[in-house]
């Protein structure tokens, strides 16, 4: 017998007859939280993620790139990664050079070029797939054109949030949109730049992941 | 049931040290001192994470089901989440003992002829002493959660599971960094000692051929491991290299994604007293094609170690509802006092007082249990409503009566004292017949003044007890006409 | 289940076996307190103690014998007052689980575990005790203890008579929820860390300034006086630094208009 079949076999042998009743999930959200307009989701999620040290700008559908520019200008940042393969990432290529700030590609698996991304990328520019305003929580699906590390290895990361994606709670955005139905190979929260209190309980921001988190919410309170 | 027998090798300190390991630590103003301080922190994080008493009652019990539906299922949602993992790429194995897990993690990396295997926050791996191991094999594990970090620079164990360094000062921390990480002058600037972690930690991440994490659920619907923290080094370590192996115990499952919301945020807020971690990584497969980054192998060790022995006894199975987030300690007056080192076992604490005995037997932590007034404030924290104090009682029980067959666990009878049971005897027969204790009280009284001056443990710092001169039935008998 | 809303005519009281044989000028004073509000008080002369001892130390058997005394004491359907809040936790809530097993004295012990209350739960919950204040001005600080806290939830009712006492001030010490030490056999058994706990005790009631600590539990009074008395030898003072009593001797002094101080 192999272990699983053992550690299986005194399971089974012991597991109590009934589960009991279903946890009330569903029961409970719609008893704790209530529905909220777009704009106070956007205000909520503003307001709990930048208490955890983000940098949130307000912008418009078509005036994100100025913000985008000036923030990199004021940050003194004049390198960019991108996703070429998205239509902000085209769009970001597309003019950042002109105005002085470089704007490579991930477009090659990690291997060919890791130690570039940890050592000579300073910033990243990538889409939120959605966020969740009672916890000022960013959702992040990385895909092919924009892979996971994007939002994790360079030391400022910005983001690209539409403030009508904002769900109210994480329970909330996983069931309207259905994600018990396929996941992506990995799927992130992210509700801040990295930090630690591991030493003495203080607080010190970028641990290992981004030290800045920056983003650029469409359509609040425009 | 047959527990299982093979002892096995691990560095744990046995519990007849314990009374020892914390009168050292209570006599040391100094770290009774920064042990207050650090636990009065992160209760009152906790306490304002939970304003309204209601809401916070509800999700618990919410929790509590949650985790009690998931445990109920566990033999058929291991096989469902097996299944469903193995159909999204991600390679299952299952040991029923350190040694197991050990071997099959570092099977994996001789496969890969690995050097280095970077680890991010597992207690499990430290349940296993994977680092004594993949040492003996020559592989290197480095720790990358900075207080995982801090501590294996320093050649010791964590002190809390939430976070490993808490029994550490930042003057130490700096002194540590400074004669341990070539070329870092001192600094106790918590900022700039955070920097140099980073620093060293980010060229490990990048060069790493195994990258080790735990898991804090595991969704066997979907077949996703997801991962709390606020680092980023969990998911550097399930990221950047090209192996991530993965090990939980067999209880961490829940059967459906929606579980999930409401465990992360009990699970967060009673922990460190935030909302939200940092990250939350769900992981449901290696990398894909035409995906350009992420390990190309996954792995999830699945290990019992003790766990299935809980499981059998209904009342002990609640012991696995746990989702580690450390509040049990936190409020604690006696962790408090003592700190996570003293008691020897990898989970300090409420929680490893009752977990711990399932993974080492009862005859290694034997004292463990009485190491509690059973103040019930670890029950009342825990945001999944596991009946602490009377897990405790079970234990002192399972510990303290005679040996006897077909033990609910391994070491039943290991504190078993002919004597002591002797003297309960006799309490028992004498409170339970009114004729004797009548009797008893009243040589107590009458006597009294042979009531012994030195009290073993009483009088060490406190007067000595002494009966009153007549009992309550006497002096309602003098009012009485 | 004891109806709250009649006054009662008559209790049980059960002294529990540290009053009966350390404090028993407390249990006095609380069935006095009682009897002053038009009470009958009974006192079954075969009490001896809930079991908890052995029941919290790990030998049920013994427990269960010591209670299934207890549960043949209180035939008529009247409340059961104790003075303790640990005692009474155990009588409420472990009767019930202790005999399990045994059908006939389950029924008993649900019988029973339904009348029983906690000293000042009673007063307040069931009598609606007002005290009235007798005394001069006086701080005082409340210490509760971890059963009557978290197992009986009735910490509220002993802040509240005092409270009720217009010239008493009720003071507020740090770390007020956390336990002082005792827990029974805890304190014999790992004495280091239970001394440490009652040092920390005693220093944060001593620091609010109270010239007395009241609890409505003997144990935890035991404890902490117990070892404010022996910090006090240590230092050579022979007037009490942290004097203490069970509340029911201080709200039957207070409310005492011949001898109120």
């Amino acid at each position: 017998m192999s272990a699983r079949d053992r550690i299986l076999a005194k399971l089974k042998a012991t597991a109590p007859a009934t589960a009991g009743d279903l946890p009330d999930v569903a029961g409970w959200y719609a008893t704790h939280r209530g529905e909220e307009s777009t704009a106070d989701k956007a205000r909520r999620f503003r307001h709990f993620i930048e208490l955890a040290h983000a940098e949130v700008y307000a912008v418009s559908r078509g005036g994100w790139l100025q913000k985008l520019y000036e923030v990199l200008s004021a940050k003194q940042i004049d390198k960019l990664l991108v996703a070429p393969g998205t239509p902000h990432g085209a769009r970001a290529q597309g003019e950042l050079p002109a105005l002085g700030i470089a704007c490579p590609s991930y477009d090659k698996p990690i291997e060919s070029w890791k130690a570039a991304m940890f050592n000579e990328t300073p910033a990243s520019f990538t889409a939120a797939r959605g966020a969740i305003a009672e916890t000022g929580t960013l959702i992040l699906w990385p895909t092919p054109d924009e892979p996971r590390l994007m939002s994790l290895v360079p030391p400022v990361h910005i983001v690209l949030l539409d403030a009508a994606s904002i769900h109210n709670t994480f329970y909330e955005a996983m069931q309207a949109e259905g994600w018990k139905d396929g996941l992506p190979t990995n799927s992130l929260l992210i509700s801040g730049p990295s930090k630690t209190a591991d030493i003495q309980q203080t607080l010190a921001y970028g641990a290992h992941g981004p030290k800045e988190l920056i983003v650029l919410m469409i359509g609040d309170e425009q | 049931m047959n527990a299982p027998q093979t002892p096995h090798a691990l560095h744990f300190m046995p519990s007849e040290g314990f009374r020892a390991r914390a009168k050292d630590v209570v006599e040391n103003p100094f770290l009774r001192q920064s042990f207050r301080g650090a636990m009065d922190f992160l209760m009152s994080k906790r306490a304002a994470q939970f304003p309204d008493p209601e809401e916070l009652e509800s999700l618990r019990r919410l929790g509590e089901r949650i985790r009690q539906y998931n445990l109920a299922k566990l033999p058929e949602l291991l096989e469902k989440l097996e299944a469903n993992l193995t159909r999204n790429g991600i390679n299952v194995h299952w040991a029923e003992t350190p040694e197991e897990a050990n071997a099959i993690i570092l099977g994996i990396c001789q496969k890969h002829s690995a050097k280095l295997m970077v680890k991010g926050k597992s207690m499990v791996s430290e349940e296993i002493e994977l680092n004594h191991a993949a040492e003996a094999a020559g592989i290197g594990a480095l720790e990358s959660d900075m207080g995982e970090y801090i501590v294996q620079l320093a050649h010791e164990k964590p002190s809390h599971i939430i976070m490993p360094a808490i029994h550490k000062t930042k003057e130490q921390i700096a002194k540590l960094f400074h004669e341990n990480v070539p070329g870092v002058e001192y600094t106790d600037n918590v900022d700039a000692l955070i920097q140099i972690g980073r620093q060293v930690l980010r060229e490990k991440f990048e060069i790493a051929d195994i990258g080790l994490s735990g898991v804090n659920f595991a969704v066997a619907e979907t077949g996703t491991l997801c991962l709390v923290e606020n680092e980023g080094n969990g998911r550097m370590c399930t990221t950047a290299p090209p192996v991530h192996i993965a090990i939980t115990g067999i209880e961490k499952i829940v059967e459906k994604l929606e579980h999930v919301p409401p465990l992360l945020s009990l699970l967060t807020r009673s922990a460190t007293g935030q909302n939200i971690s940092t990250y939350f990584n769900m992981i449901s497969s290696p990398r894909k094609p035409g995906e350009k980054d992420g390990p190309g192998e996954v792995h999830l060790v699945l290990l019992d170690n003790g766990r299935s022995q809980a499981y059998a006894d209904e009342q002990l199975r609640k012991t696995l509802q746990c989702i580690r987030c450390g509040a049990c300690m936190n409020h604690c007056p006696v962790y408090t006092r003592i700190g996570g080192h003293a008691y020897g076992t990898t989970y300090p604490g409420p929680i490893g007082k009752i977990i711990s005995p399932h993974m080492l037997g009862l005859e290694a932590t034997a004292t463990m249990a009485t190491a509690s007034s059973l103040c019930g404030a670890c029950g009342e924290v825990c945001p999944v409503k596991i009946p602490i104090p009377e897990l405790l009682i079970r234990l002192r029980e399972e510990s303290f009566t005679a040996p006897h067959a077909n033990p609910a666990m391994r070491g039943q009878g290991a504190g078993y004292s002919a004597r002591i049971s002797a003297v309960w005897r006799a309490w028992g027969a004498i409170y339970g017949s009114p004729a004797l204790y009548r009797a008893a009280s009243w040589l107590a009284s009458r006597f009294r003044w042979l009531t012994p001056r030195k009290q073993a443990g009483w009088t060490s710092v406190r007067t000595p007890l002494q009966p009153a001169p007549k009992r309550l039935r006497d002096l309602i008998k003098e009012r009485k006409p | 289940m004891h109806s709250r809303s009649a006054y009662p005519t008559d209790v049980y009281f059960f002294a529990t076996c540290v009053v009966d044989q350390f404090f028993p000028g407390a249990g006095m004073d609380a069935i006095t307190l009682l009897e002053r509000q038009g009470i009958r008080v009974h006192f079954p002369e075969e009490q001896t103690c809930c079991g908890q001892p052995a029941y919290t130390s790990g030998f049920p058997d013994e427990a269960r014998k010591v209670a299934a005394l207890q549960l043949t004491l209180f035939p008529n359907d009247w409340p059961v007052v104790v003075p303790s809040g640990s005692c009474a936790g155990m009588m409420k809530h472990h009767y019930p689980t202790l005999f399990a097993a045994d059908p006939a004295r389950k029924a008993a012990a649900e019988h029973l575990s339904a009348r029983v209350y906690e000293l000042t739960q009673f007063l307040v919950e069931v009598l609606n005790f007002k005290p009235e204040d007798c005394g001069g001005d006086c701080t005082v600080v409340l210490h509760t203890s971890c059963s009557a806290r978290r197992e009986m939830g009735v910490h509220i009712t002993g802040k509240k008579l005092l409270g009720d006492l217009a010239k008493v001030t009720v003071a507020q010490q740090d770390h007020e929820s956390e336990c002082c030490g005792f827990g029974g056999t805890f304190s014999v058994k790992q004495p280091e860390i239970s001394a440490a706990m009652v040092e920390d005790k005693v220093k944060s009631l001593k620091a609010t300034g109270a010239e007395r600590v009241v609890s409505a539990d003997c144990g935890c009074l035991m404890n902490i006086l117990g070892h404010a008395a022996w910090k006090d030898q240590q230092a050579g003072l022979s007037k009490p630094s942290l004097p203490g009593e069970h509340i029911a001797t201080f709200l039957l002094r207070r409310t005492a208009k011949e001898s109120a101080q």
